[in-house]
């Protein structure tokens, strides 16, 4: 299969943006998630890595430590090279209570960050398999969900259901976007609703749990999906840990809301290390791939039915 | 009565007004409680169960707070643990199969934090609550009778219609949570309160919710008759829209009530 399988042809939306190379490497520069320089300390460890070693190690230190990684680094990580269309790449909040003070700030992140708001999404290729994908930045207002984020995730579902893709979704996030109020909550149901609709269609939704992913976002689609991954170490629940610790008036326990708890207590179907994610997107979309089905139906079957959907057409 | 957001605030917590179980016992007849999640224990956070409404028999949630210290504790302050939204999802689905409509009476300052809940997975419940009643094919009705907070509110709140009583607040999170986030000062919770929109008249405006409950002036503690003289015509006129409209156009309908907010 050509890995540039989507590159010439028109998507329906009005605003699409091809992540060239070029812009991946340029939204790197000017995030400053990595310190700048050549040496990078790790918080955890406290050693000092060359930066460009700790790219090559896809950002994860001797010691296990994963830095954190912004939303083009993932999906240069996880997408065959070129594959990338991203959708709704403009979209932006309207500020719909007015916040005071919110619309100076979204201005000052924008600027800080390079980015709209606190999510990619689009359509790529993982080994030729065509699929939609989100990836959340938590170095965006930490990632936090308003309307912006749920419009695009809700568009990203409505367009993977209507073509019949699946949908992965890489979460990072403190919750809901506060500022944005009543709205941000709204968005919990109607992204929801949305992979609820896709789901329905009978079609594949990966979640991938990445550092941290806790309120609003674990409380609707982050626990929607028909498998749920997470990267090692990650804090993984609805209450953040300072919040419980008000609460109950105790400190909790080690690794309580880790990965590892949420994969003992049975909310998580793998663990996946960076290095090894899109190896295991890559088998479980070849799982859920329509040919790969047609294949094991036309070795059972002595008549196989031809497939009557093609879903490449586009609206 | 005009009353500040903040007002509002304490007046929705206030212990004397009317709890989940007063509507339930005021306004349907023959309840029988159901209990338990079927998956691991009883939460009695929220309440649930059957009765007929005039002659339809409806399924029945509600967030039960406590009158008091000693009943709250039993309630856990209305903050319902994984398993109350289970259990809540549970009877739904029964409503579903059975073809009853469901009533739903949020009334909790937010789901639980503590360790049971995100051992169970307090996040996975409330997810799975939304994405189920989205889909749910059979009528469902939400009124916030007092405090909807956050998460904790909205997973019973995915219906076709919902409702606040004129002094109920619904919001993100407590203002005093919010203060502390966005202001670092939980004391500032009487401006976090007017910055958040919380009021009914409020979420009438942006189309959050269906309508407004009036309430007897002074309150709806003040005249129990009154509210639940305006519940029972509100459920009353929306049941018999909704249950003779098509299936599929109300879940269509629900789902545009919540896809057009952005
Ligand atoms: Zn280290």
């Amino acid at each position: 299969m050509s890995r540039n399988l989507f590159k010439t042809k028109k998507y329906a939306t009005s605003k699409v943006y091809r992540s060239r190379p070029s812009e991946l490497k340029g939204t790197e520069e000017e995030k400053p998630i990595v310190p700048q320089g050549i040496m990078t300390k790790c918080p955890n460890c406290g050693s000092v890595i060359y930066t460009k070693l700790l790219m090559k190690n896809r950002k994860i230190c001797e010691c296990g430590y994963y830095f954190k990684i912004s939303a083009y680094e993932r999906l240069a990580m996880i997408l065959d090279e070129d594959s990338f269309i991203e959708t709704d790449h403009q979209l932006t909040t309207r500020d719909p209570l007015n916040f005071p003070g919110y619309a100076d700030k979204l201005v000052k992140t924008q600027t800080e960050t390079g980015l709209i708001d606190g999510l990619v999404t689009g359509k790529g290729t993982i080994f030729g398999m065509p699929t939609y994908i989100g990836v959340m930045d938590a170095s965006f207002f930490m990632g936090s969900m308003g309307t912006a984020i749920g419009e695009k995730l809700t568009r990203m579902f409505e367009k993977a259901t209507d073509e019949r893709l699946p949908v992965i979704i890489y979460t990072a996030s403190g919750g809901a976007r506060m500022q944005e109020g009543i709205f941000s909550l709204m968005q919990m149901a109607k992204v929801s609703a949305a992979a609820a609709k896709h789901s329905d269609a009978g079609l594949l939704y990966i979640t991938v749990l990445t550092n941290p992913t806790t309120g609003g976002v674990t409380a609707s689609f982050a626990m929607l999906g028909d498998i749920i991954l997470a990267e090692p170490g990650a804090l993984i629940g609805f209450a953040g840990p300072r919040v419980i610790e008000q609460t109950i008036g105790q400190k909790l326990p080690e690794g309580f809301q880790r990965s590892e708890f949420l994969l003992e207590h049975g909310f998580v179907d793998k663990i996946v290390t960076r290095d090894k994610q899109k190896d295991t997107l890559g088998l479980l979309l070849k799982l859920h791939n329509k040919e790969a089905k047609q294949l094991s139906s036309a070795s059972l079957m002595t008549e196989p039915k031809p497939d009557s959907e093609d879903n490449a057409d586009e609206d | 009565m005009e009353l500040t957001p903040w007002e509002k605030v304490k007046l929705a917590r206030m212990p004397i007004r009317p709890t989940g179980l007063d509507y339930i016992e005021l306004i349907f007849e023959e309840f029988i409680e159901l209990h338990g999640d079927r998956l691991y224990s009883e939460d009695r956070a929220i309440v649930g169960g059957s009765a007929f409404f005039d002659k339809t028999p409806v399924t029945i949630i509600a967030q039960q707070k406590g009158r008091n210290t000693k009943e709250n504790i039993a309630r856990n302050f209305s903050m319902p643990h994984p398993e109350g939204y289970r259990k809540a999802l549970r009877l739904m689905k029964q409503a579903e199969k059975f073809h009853r409509p469901v009533i739903c009476f949020i009334d909790t300052p937010g789901a639980f934090c503590g360790i049971g809940a995100e051992e169970r997975g307090q996040g996975e419940a409330i997810a799975t609550n939304l994405a189920q009643m989205m889909m749910l094919r059979t009528p469902i009705i939400s009124v916030i009778i007092s405090e909807g907070g956050s998460g904790g509110a909205l997973a019973l709140g995915v219906a076709d219609r919902v409702y606040m009583l004129e002094h109920a607040i619904y919001s993100i999170l407590s203002p005093e949570g919010f203060a502390s986030i966005l202001y670092k000062d939980a004391s500032k919770a009487e401006a976090a309160a007017n910055d958040m929109k919380l009021t009914a008249q409020d979420l009438l405006q942006f189309g959050v919710i269906d309508g407004i409950i009036s309430e007897p002036p002074g309150g709806a503690h003040t005249d129990y008759d009154f509210i639940m003289r305006q519940v029972r015509d509100i459920i009353r006129t929306d049941l018999k829209e909704l249950m003779s409209m098509p299936v599929d156009e109300m879940l269509e309908k629900r789902y545009m009530k919540f896809r057009k907010f952005s």
